[in-house]
């Protein structure tokens, strides 16, 4: 569909999401949450359903009608996916249950190439799927694990983090977008910086697939993961975008079905890149929701996407500036999707739970990143997220809301 | 400072008629709770499954379980007297028959004992009543 010269029409977005047009405490809904999980529009809710209801079959199995169909469309999702982060060829979009399962492989992967006098470098702001992960992976492979710091205002020490690298770091794993702080990490310069000290780079886009371009190819990066969920889609699906190069011999991560080439008792040998990754039965019907929810969202002009949510993620910034007793936590200048907030006195639990006796739904605590928290010697924060279905009318109707929490706790 | 009594509070709450006045009154009941030591704010005494930080303390006399709780979420510290005027200076057999649910029922803030809300009142009760448990 061509649409790249109108712009927005919000409300008739907002009409193709059925769950947002409903009333939560007798307020109508104000969905703030997007950084946790996106809602869902009807034309994903109807692929899902077309799915079971015309061609539910295993794929690449069965020689008949419906199993030929369920394969076509579960491999057609491949090439949205594959069209949608422009990667070099659909080979390299791996199905997985989301993107902590994406890093998992890779880190499991990595954990038996690893010498103990290996390095890998992450930094300050991960999520725990980003943090744990690697973690885990040098105390199996006793590597080291570095943590590139962050400034106070939310943002990446780029010096240290070039300072930490050396000819040992074999492995990046950085995320796109912070979920806490909202920060952007200019990803490209961080891996070009990376391969030059020959290490691989694996970028956690959880944060940053819903809010436009993303491409892979550009960024120069080896892995690129993302959760269905956060772009529209259904939960239980996610993709890890490898090079091919890179990919091809990568450690086996399940075993089973469908990702061999030849068995018998004594041995097996795998099968080629994708399947080699995708052990057993998929997510089917996730894969071909996936599909719908990119193409849905590649339908809107992303340009105006992209303006539409800096026009909300300003007018936040400016209300949040002005609010008495607020501070921003996470001041990047650079800054998608999320708004972190502390409120003087008030924990971020019960502005939380005030909010949504409000019908304001926002998420309040650590945002699996306690040593982040640590770091910036928070017990939390609230945060308020955006997706392009808010309005501005939503921003306003947040801050509000939070006036009369403010003075209920005060 | 007295805490009201279970009694009193769920009269004090069949008073108001909107959200708003029952959780200021959950809120101002929290903030008069009584803080516990910083010595007994030890991880043993903390109260796992909860969004906020929850410490528990609890001693016996004469048979009876008495108890002090904290949180720095007033809202949760509030909940926490409720759930404390039930069960203060309770025999062990008294605290394990109460009806907790049906408690919070009548207060028309059943929400908030269902094990999916985060703040883990759920865990709160249960660990009281595995205290009363141990100590029968
Ligand atoms: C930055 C980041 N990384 C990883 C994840 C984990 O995503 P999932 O739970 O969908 O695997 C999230 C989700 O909140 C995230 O925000």
């Amino acid at each position: 569909m061509n649409t790249s010269n109108s712009v927005l029409n919000i409300n008739e977005i907002r009409n193709q999401f059925p769950i947002l047009h409903q009333q939560i405490e007798g307020h109508p809904l104000v969905y703030l949450d997007n950084a946790a999980t996106t809602q869902k529009p009807q034309a994903v809710i109807q692929a899902i359903t077309d799915f079971y209801t015309q061609c539910n079959a295993n794929v690449h199995r069965g020689a008949h009608h419906l199993s030929d169909e369920a394969t076509r469309r579960y491999e057609k999702a491949r090439d949205t996916v594959a069209n949608f982060i422009h990667a070099h060829d659909r080979k390299e979009v791996i199905w997985t249950s989301g993107t902590t399962e994406g890093i998992n492989i890779i880190a499991n992967g990595m954990a038996q190439r690893l010498q103990s006098v290996d390095e890998v470098l992450v930094t300050e702001m991960e999520h725990h799927a980003n943090l744990v992960t690697w973690q885990q992976a040098c105390l199996r492979s006793g590597a080291t694990l570095k943590i590139a710091p962050i400034h106070d205002d939310g943002t990446l020490d780029t010096e240290a983090f070039a300072a930490l690298l050396s000819q040992k770091t074999k492995m990046v794993a950085l995320p796109h977008v912070s979920n806490a702080l909202g920060t952007v990490n200019p990803v490209k310069e961080l891996t070009a910086l990376s391969k030059e000290q020959g290490a691989l780079v694996l970028i956690d886009g959880a944060q940053s697939i819903a809010h436009g371009n993303v491409n892979v190819s550009d960024i120069g990066c080896d892995f690129y993961v993302f959760s269905g969920h956060k772009l529209f889609g259904p939960t239980g699906i996610g993709v890890l975008w490898g090079k091919e190069e890179v990919l091809q011999d990568w450690p086996v991560w399940q075993t089973g079905g469908e990702m061999i080439a030849t068995v018998t008792y004594e041995s097996a040998t795998w099968g080629e890149l994708p399947n080699r990754l995708e052990a057993g039965t998929p997510n089917i019907a996730g894969a071909i929701a996936l599909a719908a929810a990119i193409d849905w969202f590649t339908s809107l002009n992303l340009s105006a996407v992209q303006a539409h949510e800096q026009a909300l993620m300003a007018s936040a910034l400016e209300q949040a500036q002005a609010f008495e007793g607020l501070t921003i936590i996470g001041n990047a200048a650079n800054k998608m999707g999320v708004l972190s907030f502390i409120l003087q006195g008030c924990h971020p639990a019960d502005i939380g739970f005030l909010l949504d006796r409000q019908g304001i739904a926002i998420r309040t605590g650590d945002h699996c990143a306690q040593p982040l928290m640590r770091r910036l010697n928070l017990p939390g924060t609230a945060r308020a997220s955006f997706s392009v279905y808010n309005t501005l009318e939503e921003v306003d109707a947040l801050f509000i809301a939070l006036k009369k929490v403010q003075n209920m706790l005060a | 400072m007295n805490l009201p009594s279970s009694q009193e509070i769920i009269e004090d709450m069949a008073f108001f008629d909107d959200w708003e006045q029952r959780y200021q009154y959950i809120i101002d009941l929290g903030k008069s709770i009584p803080p516990i030591d910083e010595s007994l704010k030890t991880n043993e005494n903390l109260v796992r499954g909860c969004q906020s930080n929850v410490w528990l303390v609890s001693t016996e006399r004469d048979g009876k379980l008495q108890f002090q709780a904290d949180s720095d979420a007033v809202i949760v510290n509030g909940l926490l007297a409720l759930v404390i005027a039930v069960f203060n200076d309770k025999t062990m057999a008294k605290i394990l028959d109460f009806d907790i649910n049906g408690y919070f029922k009548a207060l028309d803030l059943e929400r908030h004992i269902t094990p999916t809300r985060g703040n883990g009142l759920q865990a709160i009760v249960a660990k009281i009543q595995a205290i009363a448990k141990t100590k029968m």
